[in-house]
């Protein structure tokens, strides 16, 4: 990367370049059934980062060779918008969206009875608005919102954070500015916190075993505390249903 | 339902029960790679190739060395890409077309394995800054499929690679059979790819294994305490002691493989 970067202290005096702790997350907000034509959706900000999700399912799995006679097959489509990153992006589907479709609909699979909708699929839309830095899990998180806004039987949610280092320290949810450093270590991990469960794990950069065994515990961790805030935003959309001074419309007849 | 579906159901029978009794069918331990053998220089047009059986399974690999420019923010570093193209001949689910999902995750868990362990210094591919750069273009090719693609496409990339010399430049341009310095190596990343079956760990996936797997992991590692690159796959799940027990074999399982490399 560009030479003036490697002046940059990436955790000084226990702060980061944005001010946060080491083990500090952006600012969330997570909001689900945002999208009236889904069966479930979400939509999510992180930081920068800003996220839409649909799910469309269980329904026939189409076209007919896809389908399988044991399970349903989850189909994530993981998308940036041209306008979402600095320069332009190209609308047409790059290898890395490809590649992030597929490991993200993964990390889904082992939430859902997939068994109980054999031949079936569950599509899942996402559309990445806005980002920097940490939109694969960013989207995941939503994605499993909005799984479980589609009143989809679940074992647990899945939520999602990325870990790594930068400056040689090992930090929670980086920045893109921490993710350009020299010697940046991106790890994205999804659980299922119940059981701790790892259903998505990336990594790249150099890293050895200990700095690993660092960065584990604190991805584990910080995808707790994203769970917490999954749970509360579930919780809300049915708040405002028993609230009826919260719905605008009036009584049934 | 399709004949073939019915034969690995009943493969994955054979497979979960031996698996409870911690045995795999083909008799090796659960940390075990198959055979492996190289075969280095099998094209004499590629800058630098070799040819790899894991077991069965089947790959190859070549280097090309082409002239490009390089990207803006980058202007006094080449660059390498990595491909793979799942060859029909090499498995009957294989089509024809442009790279889907399975062969682009597989290239690029391979390029991010060799990328990340900064094996090659891309500043030594400059030749003139924001004019003129070397692109290594590695590219792997799957003849048969018996299974673990990842680790035998990532040994075929890195015996090419050692052995890929920089095509003879005269006057800013290419002579066509003609090679110079040899690519410089600084550090031998391999991957080491594992499946998870009926909750126990296995090494090197045969296809068959594949079949019944319920999810698989793979770690790259350059040395024996350092870790470039992760990818995990499948629909199930893994504990953190799982991958560490991952990690800790494919330490020493890459250890053994980079002496033939």
């Amino acid at each position: 990367m560009a030479k003036k970067e490697e002046t940059i202290e990436y955790v000084k005096n226990g702060k980061r370049v944005d001010g946060r702790k080491v083990d500090e997350l952006r600012p969330l907000k997570m909001e689900v059934g945002v999208l009236p034509n889904a069966d479930g959706s979400a939509y999510l900000e992180w930081g920068q980062n800003k996220v839409i999700v649909g799910v469309h399912g269980p329904k026939e799995a189409l076209p007919k060779h896809k389908q399988n006679p044991y399970k349903g097959i989850v189909r994530y489509t993981y998308r940036m918008a041209t306008f979402s990153v600095p320069d332009r992006k190209n609308p047409r589907p790059g290898r890395r969206e490809v590649e992030i479709s597929k490991v993200s609909g993964e990390a889904l699979e082992r939430a859902l009875f997939l068994e109980k909708f054999p031949n079936c699929a569950i599509d899942v839309y996402v559309e990445i608005l806005d980002s920097n830095a940490g939109t694969r899990v960013a989207a995941l998180t939503a994605a499993s919102l909005a799984l479980a806004d589609a009143g989809l039987p679940m074992r647990d949610l899945v939520c999602a954070v990325g870990v790594g280092k930068a400056g040689g320290e090992i930090i929670l949810d980086l920045n893109k500015t921490e993710e350009d450093a020299p010697d940046a270590v991106d790890i994205p991990i999804a659980i299922m916190p119940r059981e701790e469960e790892i259903t998505l794990l990336q990594m790249d950069g150099l890293l050895t075993k200990e700095e690993w065994d660092k960065a584990v515990k604190l991805g584990i961790q910080g995808c707790k505390q994203i769970n917490e805030m999954q749970k509360e935003a579930l919780k809300k959309k049915y708040a405002q249903v028993e609230n009826p001074k919260d719905k605008k419309e009036t009584k049934v007849k | 339902m399709k004949m073939e579906s019915v034969i690995w159901d009943l493969k994955t029978d054979r497979i979960l029960s031996f698996m409870k009794e911690g045995k795999r069918v083909d008799g090796r331990k659960l940390d075990e790679l198959r055979n492996i053998s190289i075969e280095h220089d099998i094209s004499e047009n590629a800058d630098g190739s070799a040819k790899v059986k894991l077991g069965e399974t089947e790959v190859l690999a070549g280097v090309k060395m082409i002239l490009g420019e390089p990207y803006p923010d980058n202007p006094d570093e080449g660059t390498i890409s990595v491909g793979a193209e799942l060859l029909p001949l090499a498995n009957p689910e294989f089509e024809v077309g442009p790279p889907r999902e399975g062969a682009i995750e597989l290239a690029r868990v391979v390029d991010r394995g060799i990328r990340e362990s900064k094996a090659v210094d891309f500043k030594s591919l400059c030749i003139t800054e924001g004019e003129k750069v070397w692109i290594a273009f590695i590219d792997t090719y799957v003849t048969n499929d018996d299974g673990n693609l990842f680790d035998a496409a990532s040994i075929a990339a890195l015996a090419a690679m050692n052995k890929a010399k920089f095509p003879k430049l005269e006057d800013g341009k290419i002579v066509k059979g003609e090679h110079g310095e040899k690519l410089k190596m600084s550090k031998q990343p391999l991957l080491s790819t594992f499946a998870k079956i009926g909750g126990k760990i296995v090494t090197d996936p045969t296809l068959a294994e594949e079949k019944a797997m319920d999810a698989r992991f793979s770690c790259a590692t350059t040395d024996d305490k350092t870790l470039c690159a992760f990818q995990k796959g499948g629909s199930g799940s893994f504990k953190a002691s799982e991958i560490d027990e991952c990690i800790e074999t494919a330490f020493k399982n890459a250890k053994n493989v980079r002496k033939l490399v």
